[in-house]
């Protein structure tokens, strides 16, 4: 178990919960009254550390390195699935995966950004951090998708585009406004969830849909919290600041009409219970694609327009 | 000639945007060093005579250069506001006010109205000055009504990007806007509408991740820094010198992101151009060619 700072009071009762275990299998001693004490400690502390977290806390549960991942999800949900390769114009982006599968009986096609589970797959993904081709491949898939009348499902989890010298040459702005563009009237449903981090361009790249959700621990904002800190405070030292600054958590995001609906995550977080949460995504997706299943693809689209069109917060002087 | 008639009879518009400074003032080129008079430069569209340097104009000096002559702002009576109280070094309410002050504008894009080869266009043009060109709910809102005005006006819509990107003190209101200006260009395409998207210096981060890079035409003015990223992120990123004229306009154009670079004391004629080539009454409607298509 990785325990992150704000953990640290539940790491101390798991190691006093090993160690009485320990005792017990060694000893043949009865301990039952003695554990059950300790979980129930631990259970009332979880319940206090996750219930009041901040934005910062949150961004770093979204960033929890044993935190379910796009793949994991598609395995846990779909009956089958074959994962669908490259942009057919420059090569195959590992930052961002997609396929056709099954989910429910019905066919989708899935997008998602995908982070490694170690070191080493960490920079074979990129951290999960895209570039164009990533993002013209999730074109590519969404197109196929209009074609053969499978809804679109987007699970976003990035620290953002990539920002290098080749994913500039290669036009990673042109290939997320293309996608924006395209998403807007693509002629099926589109259901996106941010199930980690959800950052900036490089996560609305995939993130135009007709519902938005956010699952319980992630945050979505113009820009990372580190960087609003180095532009605007001009000094790394203002992340916690910032990520309150920004307002990035599910909370203020349905507050703020900007999302759908926040998906519960078991308590600590997604990767606390990785069947559960997958099970509560799975059933989500049925219950949002047969709400939507209804719709006259038309009016769909309309309403799709616009509600973003209303998105914006002015004054009109008189 | 908007451009010279503003100089010859003065002031049409009254704002402090404009490049207005006494005729006689010096002024010493960024990229050359030379020195030449306000007048010298006004005359050559504030292009440096030596370097050919392009100065950073803003809206209403674009629009002088552009439109036949008169034209008429809309939505000026939208207005930012500090609706998540966001503070960093500064309270987001007094960058705010002291912008307005500065520039005299309502916020960073201005849409006006006008004729070009006679023919009515709607332009949104953006101005550096208003915290750096950033992207906030009324940019986003100015060009999404700016949007519908051509739509109703049944006219070709344009947009000056000049923009450092997102508004981070609208945080993910910011954002949207990416997604509210591509969704409601759309709208221009299925109406057969062009949209023209001109980008000037600079042009980076969500604007041009969002309606910058969507035009039906794209250019820019001449050595316009053009990306995603920003010049120093990926700098740090990569831990590499960034190679001489990257995301420069004639990098995008050879890599296929530009379709052509036109020298600002061109662009009215190359409006024109357009404006011509897009005519509405033109053989078949672009919805007519997609039902025989
Ligand atoms: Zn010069």
């Amino acid at each position: 178990m990785v325990f992150l700072e704000f953990e640290k009071p539940l790491e101390k009762l798991y190691e006093q919960l090993d160690k009485i275990n320990q005792i017990a299998e060694d000893g043949d001693i009865d301990v039952s009254d003695k554990v059950a004490e300790l979980e129930q400690k631990i259970a009332k502390r979880k319940k206090e550390i996750y219930s009041n977290l901040t934005g910062w806390q949150k961004v770093q549960l979204s960033r929890h390195p044993e935190r379910p991942y796009t793949l994991h999800y598609i395995e846990g949900m779909c009956k089958s699935f074959i994962e669908l390769h490259g942009d057919r114009a420059f090569g195959d982006d590992t930052a961002i995966v997609g396929g056709i599968g099954i989910i429910n009986d019905t066919s989708v096609v899935i997008i998602g950004h995908q982070k490694g589970v170690n070191t080493k797959l960490r920079q074979y993904r990129n951290f999960g951090m895209a570039n164009p081709e990533g993002y013209r491949k999730a074109l590519r898939l969404m197109k196929l998708a209009e074609r053969f009348n499978m809804p679109v499902v987007t699970l976003i989890d990035t620290p953002g585009a990539f920002p290098g010298l080749e994913a500039e040459e290669r036009g990673q702005a042109e290939a997320i406004a293309r996608n924006l563009f395209e998403m807007a009237q693509l002629r099926v449903p589109i259901l996106c969830y941010v199930i980690g981090e959800g950052a900036s361009g490089g996560a609305l790249g995939i993130g135009l849909g007709d519902r938005i959700f956010m699952m319980e621990n992630t945050w979505y904002s113009v820009i990372s919290p580190e960087s609003c800190s180095s532009i605007l405070w001009r000094s790394w030292d203002y992340k916690e600041q910032a990520a309150e600054s920004l307002k990035l958590t599910p909370a203020h995001m349905l507050e703020f009409g900007l999302i759908d609906e926040i998906i519960k995550e078991p308590v600590g977080g997604a990767h606390n219970d990785k069947d559960k949460i997958i099970k509560t995504l799975k059933s989500h997706i049925k219950k949002e694609l047969n709400n939507l299943a209804s719709k006259n693809i038309d009016t769909l689209i309309d309403e799709r327009i616009a509600k973003y069109a209303k998105m914006g917060e002015f004054t009109v002087a008189k | 000639m908007g451009w010279f008639k503003r100089f010859t009879d003065g002031i049409q518009t009254a704002t402090k945007n404009k490049k207005e400074a006494p005729d006689g003032l010096w002024h010493k080129c960024k990229s050359c060093n030379e020195t030449f008079t306000f007048k010298e430069l006004k005359d050559n569209f504030f292009i440096c005579p030596k370097c050919d340097y392009h100065n950073r104009i803003g809206s209403h000096d674009y629009f002088d250069l552009i439109f036949d002559g008169k034209f008429h702002l809309h939505f000026e009576e939208l207005k930012s506001k500090d609706f998540l109280s966001f503070t960093d070094l500064k309270p987001y309410d007094e960058r705010l006010t002291a912008a307005k002050e500065k520039t005299g504008l309502g916020d960073a894009i201005t849409v006006a109205e006008g004729k070009v080869a006679k023919k009515t266009l709607v332009v949104a043009a953006m101005d550096f000055t208003f915290i750096g060109g950033s992207m906030g709910s009324v940019v986003g809102e100015k060009i999404s009504r700016g949007i519908d005005l051509a739509l109703s006006l049944k006219c070709p819509f344009m947009i000056i990007s000049k923009s450092g990107g997102a508004r981070m003190m609208e945080s993910a209101f910011s954002l949207m806007q990416m997604a509210k200006t591509s969704a409601k260009l759309t709208l221009l395409a299925k109406a057969g509408l062009p949209y023209f998207s001109f980008m000037t210096d600079p042009t980076t981060g969500g604007v041009t991740a969002s309606f910058a890079m969507l035009g039906d035409v794209n250019f820019s003015e001449p050595k316009a820094l053009i990306g995603f990223a920003g010049p120093r992120v990926i700098k740090e990123t990569i831990k590499k010198d960034l190679p001489e004229g990257f995301q420069r306009s004639e990098f995008l154009l050879e890599h296929g992101f530009l379709d052509f670079i036109v020298h600002r004391s061109e662009l009215q004629k190359r409006m024109k151009e357009l404006m011509l080539i897009f005519k509405k009454d033109n053989q078949t409607t672009p919805t007519e060619a997609q039902q025989t298509a």
